[in-house]
This record gives structure tokens, sequence and C-alpha cells, in this order.
């Protein structure tokens, strides 16, 4: 056994976390958010000068191998910074989607795009009825002459907005709730049948929901009816993402109050010096280190079978969610009237966290999943 | 010992919806229960509609234009109001600074200041809190320094909600010498918040509201006969207006009700074949909340009978304050978790009167996660909840 990183894994980390340091500082961040697109072009091009939108992506495709392991390193590094650059929704979701399920001639067309930063994607499942079961969709997928065009609306699609094309879920047959029949499909996003709202979540990342209205498509991915083993891997390797996103997000929780009760001072002395503060910085402190375990162990297991351990990564995401929820709520808490403030950092990795246990599953339908695996 | 309301309270009880029914207007009831933002306005207009009725204010004597009702009643009222989705009395003037006044206040000063509260003509804020003096309240650092039959005040305070609005500020205030223990250099005083040396500047929370503000003094010149009773009484004055806003943080008529919309909306929202209401780790989670909250409900009966046979509530009442929170912010978090993703998009304007663009998500799904957030406040406000539980610590346990 041997947790140490290889060189080339070592190095990925670095790169990463010199970028945070160095150029995703949260004043950098507060401008990128206030800007028109709501997300930097420029970064999006330093992802892919420096590889890392290749990191998905496994040696056949032209990436980098695509282990899990390195996603997590990303991630981890993204969840310092709170990087609202559209990576999962682009890479890990779409992107991975065409390499899972696409033919040679759909791998061609797309991947290298994405991997060379010049095409924003979107992979749209969810639906308003729908939650988390990713059995359930409503939207059709109506074969016409050789040809589907789909009906429907989708929820809360992350890069929605900025995406120029689409991978959607639609169902080509079956009841709403059919494990078959679901098919994925390529769209072009600026379709005029396609109608967007798009929007910032509350953590700053950009979204939309989508209404597709007779749309064409630019291809089926895969078999027709047989996605949702594919989108359910899909699924559980985003969630791996935001689940290393809220270790590295619960690290600089952490630190931040740790340093905030050291310095901060009432009734004269630092708060830090309480035992009752004490204390809950360590649970915050063991809650962060729990986290990174089972990420870890997650991550191990779905790299030694295939990508693919979904009883593993739903124990991740349960338990990650229950850390985020507590050094989210404790970091707020223990900086007080300032933790509520939108001028510090704490706030807005509060939020973050909070969304990640709400994405991809909540914490409850992890845990349920878990059992029932 | 009863539970039972009697008669006259049924009565009562009938009366205040009937009042609710017919003077409460469902707009303003509907954005209240859905937490949707009220203008200043709004909430002027409610309070006026009470002082009309002559229910402004539930908790002061009658021979300053309070209702003069039993705990009960008051109990009653709040029930009512919460169902009837009635919005919150903003607490400064009616329940926070008009206590003080009537208790420690001069005559000139009850006169002056009392039937504009009543009549909510005048809107008042809190100045206590200061960059380094929040759970420690004591070490404020706003000076009043006497010049002649001013005051001349130097300082900045924080967290002021909804300062923007006020046109008066209840301020603590240094007037003892900064060798003097803190308690003992404090003083009480009433400020015009209308004064040019006052800067008000917003600080925005973490969901993007602007409902708190840092309130700068610059030599801000302040007639002496604004200071509440004697100078270094301010700290022995703010500790009574601290008892008076613990009685109703239990907060639990709000609660209830949310409580209730919480399973109505469980029961609409699909959760892909079913409902969620039929997910039994959902179901559970509202069912413990609803257990607590029954219990909580009784602990507050039982701080109101003790009031109601004569017994001033005691730092026991520190349990309402901190269980009541932890309920709040218990049901903040299943209205987040009932709303998915529709708990993501940051998309407030469109709970705005003049929206009229796409709608995302179902009714208040999108404002779940702003409330989730901006009730985090509910444990840091108001004496912090660490500050409650060394309350009952030190005062009750003796530890």
């Amino acid at each position: 056994m041997d947790f140490s990183l290889s060189s080339e894994q070592q190095m990925i980390q670095d790169s990463v976390s010199r970028f945070i340091l160095n150029d995703y500082d949260f004043d950098s961040r507060r401008k990128i958010l206030k800007s028109a697109a709501g997300y930097s072009q420029e970064n999006w091009k330093v992802f892919a000068d420096l590889g890392w939108l290749m990191l998905p992506f496994g040696e056949e495709d032209g990436g980098l191998g695509g282990s899990m392991v390195d996603l997590m390193l990303v991630m981890e590094e993204f969840g310092k910074g709170m990087v609202v650059e559209p990576f999962i929704a682009t890479a890990v979701m779409a992107g991975g989607a065409i390499a899972l399920t696409g033919n040679q001639e759909q791998k061609d067309d797309y991947l290298p795009r994405i991997m060379a930063g010049e095409l924003q994607m979107a992979f749209a499942y969810a639906e308003p009825q729908s939650r988390y079961h990713l059995n359930n969709v409503t939207c059709s997928a109506i074969e016409k002459e050789g040809e589907f065009v789909i009906t429907g609306q989708k929820s809360v699609v992350l890069n929605g907005n900025h995406a120029d094309t689409l991978v959607v879920a639609a169902r080509t047959s079956g009841d709403v709730n059919d494990p078959n029949g679901i098919s994925l499909f390529i769209v072009d996003a600026h379709h005029p049948s396609v109608r967007r709202k798009g929007y910032a979540n509350v953590d700053g990342h950009q979204a939309a929901d989508i209404w597709f209205d007779k749309t064409p498509t630019l291809g089926l991915l895969g078999a027709q009816g047989k996605a949702l083993p594919a989108i359910e891997n899909i699924i559980d390797k985003a969630t791996v993402a935001v689940c290393a996103e809220a270790v590295g997000a619960m690290q600089i929780a952490h630190e931040r109050t740790l340093e905030y009760a050291k310095t901060r001072k009432q009734f004269g002395r630092t708060i830090g010096s309480f035992q009752a503060i004490q204390h809950r910085l360590v649970h915050m402190f063991i809650e962060h280190q729990q986290a990174k375990s089972i990420l870890l162990m997650a991550v191990l297991k779905m790299d030694s079978n295939n990508g693919n351990d979904p009883k593993a990564l739903s124990a991740a995401k349960s338990r990650i969610g229950k850390a985020a929820n507590l050094v989210g709520r404790e970091s707020i808490q223990i900086h007080g009237g300032i933790g509520m403030t939108d001028e510090i950092d704490v706030g807005h990795l509060f939020k973050r966290l909070t969304t990640i246990q709400y994405l991809f599953g909540s914490t409850d339908v992890h845990t349920k999943r878990f059992a029932s695996l | 010992m009863n539970l039972n309301f009697t008669a006259e309270e049924k009565e009562f009880q009938q009366e205040v919806r009937q009042f609710l029914q017919e003077k409460l207007p469902s707009e303003l009831a509907r954005k209240t229960k859905k937490a949707i933002h009220l203008s200043k306005e709004e909430y002027i207009q409610w309070q006026q509609t009470l002082y009309i009725q002559g229910w402004a204010a539930t908790n002061w004597p009658v021979e300053y234009g309070g209702t003069g009702w039993t705990q009960t009643q008051k109990y009653i009222f709040a029930n009512e109001c919460a169902i009837g989705g009635a919005p919150d009395i903003i607490p400064f003037g009616l329940k926070m600074v008009a206590p003080i006044i009537y208790t420690f206040g001069s005559e000139e000063q009850k006169q002056r200041f009392l039937p504009d509260i009543l009549s909510s003509k005048v809107w008042w804020c809190q100045g206590y809190s200061e960059t380094g003096a929040g759970s420690d309240l004591a070490a404020v650092r706003t000076t009043a320094v006497k010049e002649g039959d001013e005051y001349v005040v130097n300082g900045t305070k924080t967290w002021t909600t909804l300062g923007q609005y006020a046109d008066w500020i209840f301020c603590l205030v240094r007037t003892g010498h900064p060798s003097e223990k803190n308690q003992e250099a404090i003083s009480f005083l009433l400020i015009n918040m209308h004064d040019p040396k006052i800067t008000v500047s917003p600080i925005i929370t973490i969901d993007g509201k602007h409902e708190v503000n840092e309130v700068h003094f610059d030599g801000v010149r302040v007639p002496a006969e604004n200071l509440i009773g004697a100078e270094g009484q301010g700290w022995t004055y703010a500790k009574v207006l601290l008892t008076h806003e613990r009685t109703g943080i239990a907060r639990v008529a709000m609660s209830k009700d949310r409580l209730v919309q919480l399973k109505e909306l469980a029961e609409t929202t699909a959760d892909g074949a079913d409902k969620l209401i039929d997910d039994p780790i959902f179901a559970q989670k509202v069912a413990n909340l609803e257990i607590d909250l029954l219990a909580l409900e009784y602990t507050d009966l039982r701080t109101l009978s003790a009031i109601s046979t004569g017994k001033a509530p005691g730092p026991e009442s520190s349990i309402l304050k901190i269980v009541g929170t932890q309920i709040i912010q218990a049901i903040d978090e299943l209205y987040v978790e009932a709303a998915g993703y529709y708990s993501m998009p940051f998309v407030p304007e469109q709970y705005h009167d003049d929206f009229d663009g796409q709608f995302i998500g179902t009714d208040v799904a999108t404002n779940s996660s702003l409330r989730y957030f901006n009730n985090r406040k509910t444990s840091i406000y108001g004496g912090s909840n660490e500050i409650q539980t060394n309350i009952i610590s030190k005062a009750v346990l003796g530890l």
C-alpha cells in the first residue's frame, strides 16, 4: 500500500495549486463572478494550455489517462479556490459522455476541441420532476424520417447558458421511469428551437433551464435506448469531482476559521482560547480528515474497477455531504457576523459546500443508494 | 394545570382571525409566508393597520397604549399572525427601544417618543454591535463626550439591521473614562439618524441582500436630553431589553406554520415516480422536527406561564433562543432539500412585484437556499447561541 503521488500526479497538483494561489485569489474570483459571462475565457485557455482539460480523457482519446485520482487532485485544488469555470460540465460530463458512448467519428469531432478549450458544452439530464432519479426522463426524442427531434425541459443545466453544444438525455421509448428507452443526443445549443434561461447559481456557477421544441439533433450517442448506465457513470464521475472540490473547500474553510479564532479577541482574549470553540474546530478538522479519507477510498476503488464503483462513490458522497454540512455551518457560526457577509471568502465557501450537498444526489439519496447496492 | 382555552380566549381567537381575514392583504400574507422581500412601506402599512386596531404594542403597559393582553392572549395572537401570514413587527421601535423608554426614560421622553413608535411614524434601528464588540457587547468603543448640554458622538456601529430606513437609532455609547470598567462606562443614547454627520454604509450578506449596515458617527452632536436615565447605566438598561427580546424569540408559531407548509410542499413535490413526502427519510426528518418543535412549544408555554404568574423570564429563557434558532435553521435546510436542484439558481428578482420574465423552479424553490443562508444569522444575533449557552451554564447551572 502506498498513498503517495507519482511524480506526474505531483506535477499536476503543483501546477493547479500554483494557479489557485497566484491567479485565483478571492478578488480575482469576485471580478470573474461580476463579469458578463460569469467565468473567465482567459482561465479556460490556461486550463487548456496546461493540459488540465485533457485529464479526464483516456490516452486512446488523446487525453492524459482519465483516472479518478487525477480528477481528485485537480478538483481538490479547484475547491480551495472555488473555481467557477465549467470544467465539470464541459470536460467531465458532456466530454465524458462523448468519450464513453460516442463513435470514433463523434469522438474525433468533439474531444480534440474540448481538450483545446475551443468548445463549451453542457450535459442536460435533470428535469423538474426527476430530482435525482436518473431513470425519470420525460423529455422525448421522436424519430421522424430517420431523424430525431427532442421536446421537453431540462433543469439547472450547469454551463447550459454558455454551452455551444449540449448532450441531452431524452426518452426514445418506454414510460417515464423505464430504465430502458433513454438515449443520449448531441444537440446544437444555438438552434432556434432551443430556448434557454441562463442564470448564476448561488455558488457563482453558471447554469440554465433549457426548453426544446422539436429540436433536431446532431446525432445519437451510443446505442438507442440504452444510455442509463452511461448516464449513471457520468454522474458518478461528476460526483467524484464535486466531492474532491468539497474536500478542498472544507480545508480552506477550516483554515480560515482557525486563523480567525486565533486572532479574534472578545472578552480580552482570543476566541480560540475558549475550550468550547477549540473542540468545535477539532470536530471540523476531524470531519475534513474523514472526508478526505473516504474520497481516497472511492477514487482508488473506482480506478481499480474501470472508473466504476457506485457503492464506493455513494459512500463518499454521503459522508462528504455530512462533513460539508458541518464544516460550512460551523465556519459561519464561529466567524459570527463577519461570516455572514459577502466580503470574505468563508461565506462563499459555505455556499459552495451547500450546493455540493445537493448536486448529483443529496446526502440521503447516496446513503440510500449505498444501502441498496 | 389546564391546557384548554377558556370561552373568552376562544372568542378572542375568533376576533383575531376575523381581523386578519379582513385587514391583512392576501398578497402581503403570501409574500410573508414565502419570505419574499417586503418594502419599507409594506412593513409600515401593516404596523399602522395594527395601530389603528389598537394591537400594535402587545407588550406595553396599557397606559402607554399597550393591549393589556394576558400571556395567553399574546400567545394566541402570535399564533394566528403566523398562520395568517402577518409580517413580523420590525422590533427595534415597538419591542426594543419602547420598553427602555417607558421603563427608564423621563416623562418628557415618553411623551416625545412613544406615540410615534406606537403609530409606526418613525423607524428605529439598533446601535449596539461594533467591529470589536460582538458577543462581548460591553466592549463598545463609540464615545459620547459631554460638551455643554450636548454629547459629541464618534465611532462606528455595525450589523445595524434596516438602518438604511431608520429615522432614529438607540445606541450603547461610552460616556465614561476609558480606564473605567466597561459595564460602568456605558450609556444609552437616542440619536436622530437624519444628522448629516451620520453616514450609513451597506453590508451585503451572503444571500445577496442589503439588510444590515455600518453606521458611522463623525462628531455627531446629540442633545443631552436624549440620554436615557443616568450616565453609566446603559448596560443595565440593555440587559433588561435583552430579556424583552427573549420573549417570543422561540418563534414557535412561525416554525409550526412553516412545517405545515413544508408538508404541503412535500406532498406536491415530484420525486421521480413518487412524491417527496413518500420518501421515508425525508418524512422522518420532518417528523423529528415537529417533535422537537412540540417540546419547544411547551418550554415556551412554561416560560409564559411563569411570566403570567408574576415571575420574570429567567436565564433559562436562553433555551428558547438556542432551540428556536436550531429549529428555524433545520426547517430552512429541509426546504433546500425539498427544492433539490432548484435550490441553486440565484434569481431573487423573480419574486419582485414587477417581474415578468421566465420563472425558474416552482413557488419558493429558488428562495429556499437564500433563506437558509440568511437565517444563519439567527444563531449569531441577539446574543449568539454560544453566549446563550454560557448564560445557562453560569446563571442556571452555576458552573
